[in-house]
Order: structure tokens, then C-alpha cells, then sequence
């Protein structure tokens, strides 16, 4: 505050450098540079709070804050598409610092190659990770990142319909409906046991794990694909994949996931990063931002963005999506991730969900009026059936500082989703078996 | 060119991390398995080789760290680069959106426990509608592209819902960005080009032309990609209403008009605004951004999933929900938006509040103007007007004279330590050198800036190699963008 009035911080000049600099323009005013503007419309009032202090707004976001209930003081047992995993300290220390942070997209090479280098290690730490020959630089989340391989289906089969499966998250579907319903692409919703895919369908769209969190068979997945004619798309679970077979082993064709799983917090569902990897055969279709190994005018190597004549800022109608700013820094951070676990942590990390998931299931299918419904092998979810409403259990969990599993019983009768990473310690999960049982009586 | 020391280290630093790894380095730990081993899967779905990184917890972040000085950031120095609104991203608003309670919540939570974070987004939903002058918003898309995506498939729902089926035709002028056009093709609409008049206005002859019973809409913005605000606004308004047509305002340049004007004042029937050029999340190499759609009442309806409302209990009390507006196009993505960019603006905003945010545009309009007054002359103005936020020149005069293009004076740049601008947009100027300081930039930085464009355009006359063979001391010089796509290398392979 200077005479009662408001001074921003992040705006250095004072009404000395405005008067001088107004004079140097030639005008007499501010006013006579926004001439332009109809003065009936100018300086409208505005409804906004006044100006706050950073103290003031510390406390006011803090209090904010402290509204949520933050997994970590309370056991959470969620998965659902976002997952809460160990995220080692250098991904944070490292992806902060103001070069990475503060940098715009690097379309000037020379002075951006600390952002391109890690993009091309993040395409080829997601290839090493899925086994696919191509990847690009991230999408939005998972859910648009499946989307945008329907549409690229489309384009490559030149075919205007899109087959998924019902066991592909409920989200991921809304998604695509959004997305490809303007193009006049239409959807067949398909369940794993009857693969009826016609001659006119672009994809066959998988999740693998399922959205229940157990493995479908892709071989008979890839097979009904390919003998229509129709692409493979896969959306993985990244975090299975340090332990269970990459979809390059069942001949996907394009491979989708959630970047969230490796590396990312939850932060209220976003931002996240979607993987986009594909055959070397459709790179020149992919979406999005990919970077490229050149060398420079003195033979050095070095890295660029390329492919561009795919990208909306040459192409402009005709490119292969709109996609701009994308999520450079997220994709930083899983590179980071991926680089400090590594091949040994990868592994541990996915045993480590495998088991404990896998030991909460053994516990729960004990408790009396509790089951699993499915069968079949899973990773880190599982559908339990509970005695009464998932809703008013949660409820009672939440007392309890327990965040209980997804409520699924739209799909399966009084169905809760559970989910179990390393961050659910033995007691946790014990304690969430023993209050389950008790809710069950309530 | 001999090989000194220097580059050797140089291209050691540069090894990726494939070529570090080394059998048994390990960089993290975990815990132990804490529950009795379980039974395993198959043997046949599990994978033979992991092919990942084994490199130690110090060379990872020296890697990195070293990595990261090859760029160039808005914390490091002058970055005028044009339409992307590179200005200072104040440290507090990543301190809240890092703080547990924002970032360790899961979207999945029931509402019950998630108050806080629906209530700031419910708060942000109410401000960006307030200072734009519409009616609601939605936080869902996750970048400004995706914003334009969502307001394209809003005005393709109203006419559907209208019964108005051949509405197939968007109109754009020359100007816009390539996202406009593309996000308009994906919606399903015909692209029709508009060109712009003599003074950097919408065409209106042209525009009177184009409309007609087919027409969707019209995708401006406003100012333009010029630096322009378009004094033909009210009119294209008339027209295009005129003639069944909703109108959509690119929010790229918002930082022109924010506490200024609003669009919805103006008769912008919808907009999204770049929460990562506007509203100071940072632009993190490549995004995250965060592209909120705001509409007026004629579009509020169909705005995307999730929007979050308000409803009061029976004490008076607040409580915030995820709901979908009653026609709503759908989802722009698994959850919320880019809800730690969100988190962010909210911070910014409060910090500057009613009266600081009349601050903003007035600042980046007059940095603007400052730069365009003091290079008159040296670089060629097509359009010699008073600018808004950002001024456009051209380097034609130096091109023709001294064989010396936009792309030179940019590479130039960079040996003087500043961020070249954005060159070769908007596509109708020859030679387009785009120039944005925005408000956070002080008097000096901006006379340190003339200073050495007026050099550079002196150099461009006396010694046009310099600007030819720049930039001179950074990591790589230029690269060969060619060969790049001509044999994609786009990964590490054995």
C-alpha cells in the first residue's frame, strides 16, 4: 500500500516510469492509447475481492486446504484412473527448478535444449516401458490421449466407426463420446465376450488392466481387431507394466495410458500427462508435440521439435489434432520418476501393489457378506460386493479416517472398487478389513 | 573445428540415460513387503526384461540440473515472446497449489471431503465469469486449445438443440492462430478464411459476404494477433448475430483487456481464457496450461463437465458439488481440469483483486506501446497504430536491404541474453517479428531491450554474418530442422 493504494509486486513500474514512458510514446494519457476501445464499454466495475496480502492469502488457502480430507492423515483405498504412489524426492527437487518450470514450448532450439532433451528421453523411456517403436511428447490426461487415438484410427483406416469395450473406465468412454461424436464417427460399445467388430471399425479401444483392475485377454483382443481390419489401442496401467507383459507382446497397435501412475500426485485430477505411443508405421499421424535428434551447424548433436507439418500451427484445419500446450513439465516429472526407480524399482513398485493388493482381497472376501465377484487375475484393484449401499459404508469409513474404494454398484450390485499401492502399509489395510466388518453390522 | 576439453565434457553431459546405465546403480529405495508374499500371476503374463534405466540417485540430478541450464527461462531474463504472455509467475501460487491438502486429493473423493478445493474452484468459476462478463464457466479443458475445442462442440450443440442442422460453416480470420481452424475442424465445421482490412480489422465487406444461413459462428480475437483491437468490433457483432451465428473469443490475448473491458460487454457469446498466459501458471517447457470455457446465457447451458455449484443447507451453510450444466457437451477429460493450475490463478487473482487486476492490461498496453514508439524506424510497422498488449514488426526493410531475415534478428537476440520473439506469425505479415513484454517488465528491462534491437538492426547493415551465424554461445547452434524430419530420430534405441 502506498497513500492508501494498492501496488502489485509483479508489476515494477511506478507512475513516474508510466509518465515518463507516455511521454516518450507522444500521447498525453493511458487513455489515448485505448482509444480504440468503445468508451461505453470501458472500465467496467468489477465484482472481484479486494486486493490480499500473501500472509492473509497463506492463511485463506491454508483454511482452504484443511477443508480436504487429504489422503495420508486418512488411509485411502481409491484408485479408479488416479493413484496414489511413492513419489521419490529428486521428481519434485528436480521438475521445480525455474529452467524447466519457467520456460515456454521450445521453438527456439538453440536456447531450449534442457526442455527438448528431457522430452526425447521421455519418448524413449515410455518406448523402453511399453515396448512400442514410437512415442510423442504427452497428451492432456489418459482419458484424451484414448480419444485422440480413435480419431487417428479413423484417419488411418479411413473408417468412421469406433469399437470399445464396456470394461474400459466409464470416464475414458464419456471422453471419447465428446471428442469423436462431432466428427460423425460412431461408437459400438462391445463386452469382452462377444468381439463382433465389423469391417467398417477404425479400433478396437482396450483397457488393460480392465477399469475392474483385472487382465483381459488380448490375444483374443489383438485377433478380433486385426481380422477386421481395425487397429489395436491400448490404454495401460504403466505402473503394471514394471512387472506384467507391455502390449508390444500382444501386437497393439497404438498404446495409451495415464502418466499420473508414475510419478505425478494426485492433485484433484490434474494436471496429469497421457502416453501416446504407437507403431513406427503411424508416426506421421500421431497428435501432438514430438521432438526429434538432429545435429547443428557445427555437427553437434542436438534436439528440435519435428514432425511439425502434422501440427495445427502449419497445418491448421487439416492437422492431426489441435493440440497446443500440452503438459511438458508432468511429463518432466514422470521422466524423472521413471529415471530414479528404474529398472530394479519399477519391478519392486508393481510387486509391492500386487501383493498388498492381493493380501486386502484375501482379507475382505473373509469378512462375512462381503465377496469378490470376478474372477481372474488382477493387479492393484478389485471389485468387492458389500452387504449395503457402498455410499453410506464410505460414510462410515470417512468417521473412521478410511477413504473406502470407488462406489461401482451402477455396474456391479453394491460394488466398491478397491485399490492398494505401496502406500498402504499392512496396518492400514488391516484396520480398513476390521472396519469393513464392523460397518457391515452398523 | 578443434576439439577442446570443453566439448568433450559437453557431450559426456549429454550421454541420455540408456547410455548412463550402469548394471546394480540403483536411485530410490522402498520399503519392504510388509503383508505375507501373496500367489503369484501366471508365469505367462508376466514380462522377461525390463529395459530401464539403472543410474544413481546424484547422477540423475546432476544430469538434469545440467540439462536445464541449456534453457531459457522468464526467471532468467526478458522473454517478449509474442501471444504467449510470458510474464512473471509469482512463487506463492505454486506454494498453494503444493500444499498436501490441494495436491494429495484424490479426485475420486465424495464431495463431503473435498469442500475446499470444489469451493475455490466454485469462487475461480465465479471471477473469470465476472471479470469477462459472462454468465458461467466450466474449468474442465485442460489447455487453451482444448477451451476452443469445448466452445467449437457448445455452438454445434445450441444449433442442433435450435433444430438448426445446417449450420456447418466457421468462419476465422487470417490472423487467428492455427488452433483456431483446428479446433473448429474437429468440432465437424467447414473453415471459411476472413481476411483482414487495411487497418488490421475484420474484412467487413468480406465478413457481410461470408454469412448466411449456414453460418455457425465467428472465431475472433480480440485484440487480434496483430497487437490490434479490432475497432470494427461492434459491427461484426451486428453482422454475425445478425445472421444466426454465435460468436467465440479466443482468450489468448486477454491480458490486453482484462479489468479493461469485457468480452461479454462487447457481445462474445463465448471465450476461453489461457489460465497459463493470463492468470501466471507457468508454461513448464510445453504446459500444463489450463483453458477454462466461459459463456454467456445463451451457451451456459451446454458448457463442459464438470461444473461445480452451490447450494446452501437448511443452517445457512455452503455446500460445493460436481454437477453437469442441463445440456452439457460432455467431458474434456477423466476428471476436473487442470486443477493445480487452478489453484494458481485463484492465488494470482486474489493477490491482485478488483483493483490490482486494472493494473495488468494497463501496464502491458503501455510496456507495448513504449517498444513500438521507440523502434518506429528502425524495423518496419504494417500496421502503425497504437498497439494493445503486444506490437508486431516486420524485418522486410532489413530483409531487402541487408539479406538479413526475421529469423537473424531472433537468433541475434539471444547472444544479447534476451528471448527472441515470436517470428513468422501472424502469417499475413512478411518477415513478422511479434513482440509481448507484458506488465512485469520495468522501464530498464525495456530500454536494455531497444537499445539492442536498434544494434541489431545496425549490425544487419554493417556486419550481416553476425546475425546470419547467431545465436554465437549457446549450447547447440542453429540445427538442422531438415534432416530432423526427413529421418525422424525420435528415441533412444540400442
Amino acid at each position: 500500500m502506498q497513500d492508501g493504494r494498492f501496488t502489485s509486486p509483479y508489476t515494477p513500474n511506478t507512475d513516474d516510469d508510466r509518465r515518463r514512458m507516455l511521454d516518450a510514446i507522444g500521447v498525453r494519457s493511458f487513455d489515448d492509447l485505448i482509444a480504440d476501445i468503445p468508451a461505453e464499454h470501458l472500465n467496467p466495475h468489477i465484482d472481484l475481492p479486494p486486493p490480499t496480502s500473501e500472509l492473509e492469502l497463506r492463511r485463506e488457502i491454508g483454511a482452504m486446504a484443511e477443508q480436504n480430507a487429504a489422503p495420508g492423515d486418512y488411509a485411502c483405498f481409491l484408485g479408479a484412473g488416479s493413484y496414489r504412489h511413492f513419489i521419490p524426492a529428486i521428481v519434485r527437487s528436480v521438475a521445480t527448478r525455474s529452467e524447466f518450470m519457467t520456460a515456454y514450448t521450445p521453438y527456439q532450439p538453440e536456447v531450449s535444449q534442457g526442455t527438448l532433451q528431457a522430452h526425447y528421453e521421455f519418448q524413449s523411456l515410455v518406448c523402453q516401458l511399453t515396448g512400442m517403436e514410437v512415442a510423442n511428447a504427452g497428451m492432456y490426461d489418459g482419458a484424451t490421449s484414448m480419444a485422440e487415438a480413435a480419431l487417428m484410427a479413423a484417419r488411418v483406416t479411413r473408417r468412421d466407426r469406433v469399437a470399445v469395450l464396456d470394461t474400459v473406465s466409464p470416464a475414458y468412454r464419456q471422453v471419447l463420446e465428446t471428442f469423436v461424436d462431432s466428427q460423425g464417427i460412431a461408437i459400438d460399445t462391445l463386452s469382452p465376450g462377444s468381439l463382433q467388430i465389423g469391417e467398417g471399425t477404425a479400433c478396437l479401444l482396450v483397457q488393460q488392466p480392465n477399469f475392474f483392475g483385472y487382465f483381459e485377454e488380448m490375444e483374443a483382443m489383438a485377433e478380433a481387431a486385426h481380422s477386421a481390419g481395425a487397429l489395436l489401442v491400448v490404454a495401460v496401467d504403466l505402473t503394471s507394466l514394471g512387472m506384467f507383459r507391455p502390449p508390444s507382446e500382444y501386437d497393439a497397435d497404438v498404446v495409451v495410458a495415464e502418466g499420473q501412475t508414475i510419478g505425478v500426485a494426485p492433485t484433484f485430477g490434474g494436471p496429469y500427462v497421457g502416453i501416446f505411443a504407437c507403431k513406427q508405421r503411424y508416426v506421421r499421424q500421431m497428435p501432438g508435440r514430438v521432438v526429434g535428434k538432429t545435429v547443428d551447424t557445427r555437427g553437434r548433436d542436438g534436439y528440435v521439435l519435428t514432425l511439425q507439418t502434422r501440427e495445427q500451427h502449419i497445418r491448421r484445419e487439416r492437422a492431426t489434432s489441435n493440440i497446443c500446450t500440452a503438459v511438458g513439465l508432468i511429463a518432466l516429472m514422470t521422466t524423472l520418476y521413471m529415471s530414479s526407480l528404474g529398472k530394479q524399482g519399477l519391478r519392486r513398485v508393481a510387486e509391492l501393489c500386487y501383493h498388498k493388493a492381493h493380501y486386502a482381497a484375501s482379507l475382505i472376501e473373509r469378512i462375512p457378506g462381503y465377496s469378490l465377484p470376478l474372477s481372474g487375475a488382477y493387479f492393484r484393484e478389485f471389485v468387492v460386493q458389500c452387504p449395503k449401499p457402498v455410499a453410506e459404508i464410505n460414510d462410515a469409513l470417512l468417521e473412521r479416517k478410511i477413504i473406502g474404494g470407488l462406489d461401482v454398484s451402477d455396474q456391479a450390485p453394491n460394488g466398491m472398487l478397491v485399490c492398494c499401492t505401496e502406500m498402504n502399509t499392512k496396518e492400514e489395510i488391516d484396520r480398513f478389513a476390521e472396519a469393513l466388518a464392523e460397518v457391515a453390522n452398523q | 573445428m578443434t576439439s577442446t576439453p570443453k566439448h568433450d565434457l559437453e557431450s559426456l553431459n549429454r550421454r541420455l540415460l540408456m547410455e548412463r546405465s550402469v548394471p546394480g546403480r540403483v536411485g530410490y529405495t522402498l520399503p519392504p513387503l510388509d503383508v505375507p508374499e501373496q500367489e503369484g500371476p501366471p508365469a505367462e503374463m508376466l514380462r522377461d526384461d525390463l529395459p530401464m534405466p539403472e543410474v544413481s540417485e546424484g547422477e540423475i540430478v546432476r544430469y538434469f540440473s545440467q540439462m536445464s541450464q541449456a534453457n531459457f527461462s522468464i526467471d532468467h531474463n526478458f522473454y517478449p515472446l509474442g501471444s504467449c504472455t510470458m510474464k512473471y509467475n509469482p512463487k506463492l501460487d505454486d506454494e498453494m497449489a503444493s500444499m498436501p491438502g490441494m495436491s494429495e486429493v484424490h479426485p475420486r473423493q465424495q464431495e463431503a471431503g473435498v469442500q475446499g478445493a470444489l469451493k475455490l474452484m466454485y469462487q475461480l468459476q465465479g471471477y473469470l465469469a465476472e471479470m469477462t462478463g459472462m454468465a458461467g464457466a466450466s474449468l474442465a479443458p485442460m489447455a487453451g486449445a482444448e477451451g476452443e475445442l469445448a466452445g467449437m462442440l457448445m455452438t454445434r450443440a445450441y444449433h442442433l438443440a435450435n433444430g438448426d442442422t445446417g449450420r456447418k460453416k466457421v468462419l476465422i480470420p487470417d490472423s487467428a492462430h492455427g488452433t483456431n481452424p483446428a479446433s473448429a475442424a474437429m468440432a465437424g465445421f467447414d473453415v471459411v478464411p476472413i481476411p483482414s482490412d487495411e487497418e488490421g480489422n475484420t474484412d467487413l465487406a468480406a465478413l457481410q459476404a461470408a454469412v448466411g444461413d449456414d453460418l455457425a459462428g465467428f472465431m475472433l480475437t480480440q485484440p487480434s494477433t496483430l497487437g490490434l483491437f479490432d475497432t470494427n468490433i461492434l459491427e461484426v457483432m451486428r453482422v454475425v448475430r445478425g445472421a444466426g451465428g454465435i460468436v467465440y473469443g479466443d482468450g489468448a490475448n486477454l491480458n490486453a483487456l482484462i479489468g479493461l473491458v469485457k468480452l461479454g460487454d462487447l457481445g462474445f457469446d463465448v471465450v476461453h481464457s489461457n489460465l497459463h498466459k493470463t492468470f501466471t501458471q507457468p508454461h513448464g517447457g510445453g504446459g500444463p496450461g489450463a483453458g477454462p470455457v466461459i459463456a454467456g446465457e445463451r451457451l451456459k447451458p451446454f458448457l463442459p463437465a464438470p461444473v461445480v455449484e452451490m447450494s446452501r443447507g437448511p443452517d445457512g451453510t455452503e455446500r460445493y458439488t460436481l454437477g453437469a450444466p442441463p445440456q452439457s457437451i460432455g467431458k474434456m477429460g477423466a476428471f476436473h481440469g487442470n486443477f493445480g493450475a487452478l489453484v494458481r490463478a485463484y492465488s494470482y487473482i486474489r493477490t491482485l483483486g478488483d483493483e490490482g487486476i486494472r493494473s495488468v492490461s494497463r501496464d502491458a498496453i503501455i510496456n507495448a506501446n513504449y517498444i513500438l514508439s521507440q523502434l518506429r524506424g528502425y524495423y518496419d510497422l504494417p500496421y502503425d497504430r497504437h498497439c494493445m498488449h503486444e506490437v508486431v514488426f516486420s524485418a522486410r526493410n532489413l530483409k531487402r536491404a541487408h539479406g538479413v531475415s526475421a529469423l537473424d534478428v531472433a537468433k541475434r537476440l539471444i547472444d544479447y541474453g534476451v528471448h527472441p520473439p515470436t517470428m513468422y506469425f501472424p502469417l499475413i505479415v512478411e518477415e513478422a517479428l511479434m513482440i509481448e513484454p507484458t506488465e512485469t517488465e520495468s522501464k530498464e528491462t525495456l530500454d536494455y531491450f531497444i537499445d539492442v534491437m536498434k544494434t541489431i538492426a545496425q549490425e544487419a547493415a554493417e556486419s550481416p554474418d553476425l546475425l546470419h551465424d547467431a545465436p554465437h554461445d549457446t549450447p547447440n547452434t542453429r540445427l538442422d530442422e531438415a534432416a530432423a524430419a526427413r529421418r525422424p530420430n525420435l528415441r533412444w534405441r540400442p
